[in-house]
């Protein structure tokens, strides 16, 4: 007979280990940027942020995750559907592709829409002589980001829809639902909680990309800086409460995403107990 | 039992006309040129080992799988030409396939609620329905409750009670009882036969549960490797199995070679005569372990060398050998037969053998 090895003293000892290196790791630099951008004072704290730059460098943040999120939310629910509900050749080929962006570096995630569609790209000549901007501009922003956080959504629902398997749509089918009322009704209500995780994280990386815009964006000052730009321009300015200030939005961002996918978690593992409550 | 055999002139008793259905898988056939009817009302099941293609034929009649060839007809239209939610087949999954997040009640309405407004029943008359349909599957005060909080046995009669719902023309089961235990699913079994003869709808139900098919329905049709090899009642494919494959599949079979010469049947030194229409030439003689008759070494029958008895309940467990092969056969009765006893030799009978082409 086997049993479990007893160390007295090894549970508090692993606890404190992993809270020391969370410490260091996490918390204690986390409070650097909090400590560091209010050194000067609440109003110097303030103060950059309220700077055109800053404001617009916000907003091309959030502007960029509000295109780039909805994007590869549509595009996950839909790999996730035909990887899952369907049977067909080069599945696994599809799969590892999806997964690309997360073994690629990012900044080669940016390089190649510069290879495709900057002046001397693939495309580029033709988009000069019809006036159209893609690099240094914000649809080159959109299409770095939504390359690096493809897999988010996918990843985190075509484990879960696989093993849901298709019986649920099937039967909505023979009940006489359609396509469309089949997934409104049966497959999205099933998924709903994964897919919201799965926006969140991607939300949090898109808005934190660095290397992939880093590439695409040129670093034109209130027009092309997303706020990780931003941050890094302030800083290589030696402008640092000005960049630890906007750094400080950034993870506050961060933040609030954690927050909603604890609560959202929380409120997922209630409703998991209940429906096994008998 | 009052079965009446299907009258091939008048077509409008057949309900269901499958002819030549074949269906592959790449390359590996699930189906090969299946044809088999089913009568208005009829309870047909559909037996095999996994892998016979018969839960592939189920979904073919769903719509859920589209045959690479052949003709499916029910009451005479081309049921192939339909799409899955215009057929009107009411399917019950092997597991169910109860929406998760739904209620009871919810997943039992659904096929009601998602009718065009045209055709879909007032608010009141969907919660009437709802309501008369729980009461049928004796879950009147489980409407509110999610499927995980049901019991096996409950969410099945949840599928049947949501499938019944969209009044539909022809009922499909897959394994209906295969994921119960042994005690539900013998009354689930004869509940399930009652509200059959009362809805009066076409069945149609997959299992490889032999004893369930031969138990509950009119027809049974017995499929291996896509291919139908028998269909008929209960009584005709247990008392004549087409060949060793179904004789095997319905029930416990002991087999011995032999030979069938002139009309005699040899097997050891024992010779009978042999069934009308017997093969010639070496055969495989089949039996049934309890359908047989013992006699002393110097009576009629195989020459078997006995080892050893267990009580089996009422039934007592013989451990013998014929010629070479070891057998385990049976008889009723709390003791071993008169003139039979364990060490000696004595002599089997089988009472009614199927003898097939070796």
């Amino acid at each position: 007979m086997m049993r479990a090895i007893r160390l007295p003293g090894a549970a508090p000892l692993m606890l404190a280990l992993t809270l020391a290196v969370l410490g260091v790791l996490i918390v204690l630099p986390l409070g650097v940027v909090f400590q560091q951008a209010l050194s000067k004072g609440l109003d110097a704290y303030l103060d950059p942020l309220k700077q055109p730059d800053a404001l617009a460098a916000i907003r091309l943040t959030l502007t960029v995750a509000a295109i780039s999120v909805p994007l590869n939310a549509v595009f996950g629910v839909m790999a996730a559907w035909a990887i899952s509900k369907f049977e067909f050749k080069g599945k696994s080929l599809l799969i590892t592709l999806i997964d690309l962006p997360f073994s690629m570096s990012p900044v080669v995630s940016g390089l190649v829409w510069v290879l495709l569609f900057g002046a001397q790209g693939w495309f580029g000549e033709w988009l000069i002589a019809h006036d159209v901007r893609i690099i240094f501009a914000t649809t080159g922003l959109v299409l770095a980001t939504v390359l690096v956080t493809l897999p988010f959504v996918a990843r985190e629902l075509i484990p879960l829809m696989q093993d849901q398997g298709a019986d649920e749509e099937a039967a909505a089918l023979t009940l006489g639902a359609g396509g469309f009322t089949t997934f409104w009704r049966i497959t999205l209500p099933n998924i709903r909680w994964a897919l919201l995780y799965g926006v969140l994280l991607c939300n949090a990386r898109a808005m934190g990309e660095f290397g992939a815009v880093s590439v695409v964006s040129g670093s034109i000052r209130g027009l092309t800086t997303t706020l990780p730009l931003h941050i890094e321009v302030l800083y290589n300015d030696y402008d640092f409460v000005g960049a630890f200030a906007a750094a400080s939005v950034l993870a506050s961002l961060g933040l609030v995403t954690l927050v909603l996918k604890t609560l959202l978690e929380w409120r997922h593992a209630g409703e998991l107990s209940a429906h096994r409550r008998n | 039992m009052n079965f009446q055999p299907i009258d091939e002139t008048s077509p409008d008793q057949l309900a269901l006309e499958i002819k030549g259905v074949s269906k592959a898988y790449s390359r590996f056939p699930a189906l090969n040129n299946v044809s088999l009817q089913a009568r208005d009302k009829e309870f047909l099941a559909l037996l095999g080992p996994s892998g016979s293609g018969k839960t592939t034929l189920l979904r073919v009649l769903a719509g859920l799988e589209k045959p690479d060839a052949g003709e499916v007809r029910f009451g005479g239209e081309d049921f192939l030409a339909l799409p899955v939610r215009r057929r009107r087949v009411g399917m019950v999954f092997q597991h169910y396939a109860l929406f998760r997040h739904m209620t009871v009640a919810q997943n039992i309405a659904f096929g009601l609620t998602v009718r065009p407004a045209s055709e879909r029943p007032a608010k009141s008359e969907i919660d009437d329905r709802v309501a008369k349909l729980l009461a049928l599957v004796q879950l009147d005060a489980l409407g509110g409750r999610f499927p995980s909080q049901l019991s096996g046995g409950q969410r099945q009669r949840v599928a049947l009670a949501r499938a019944l719902a969209i009044e539909p023309r022809m009922l499909l089961l897959d394994e209906p009882f295969g994921a119960l235990d042994a005690q539900v699913r013998r009354e689930l079994r004869r509940w399930l036969r009652e509200l059959h003869d009362q809805a009066g709808v076409t069945t149609v139900f997959v299992t490889h549960d032999q004893e369930e098919a031969l138990d509950l329905a009119d027809r049974v049709a017995i499929l291996k490797d896509g291919e139908l090899v028998q269909i008929g009642t209960p009584n005709e494919v247990y008392d004549n199995p087409a060949t060793p494959f179904v004789f095997d599949f319905l029930g416990p079979s002991c087999r011995i070679p032999g030979v069938v010469d002139s009309g005699q049947l040899r097997v050891a030194d024992w010779e009978s005569a042999a069934a009308p229409g017997a093969p010639t030439g070496a055969v495989e003689l089949f039996f049934r372990p309890d359908e047989v008759a013992f006699a002393p070494a110097d009576g009629l029958g195989l020459p078997m060398h006995v080892q050893g008895f267990a009580q089996r309940g009422p039934d007592v467990r013989i451990d013998c050998r014929i010629g070479d092969q070891a057998f385990e056969l049976q008889c009723r009765g709390d003791d071993l037969p008169p003139g039979v006893s364990v060490g000696s030799e004595a002599r089997v009978r089988p009472m009614r053998p199927q003898v097939y082409a070796a």
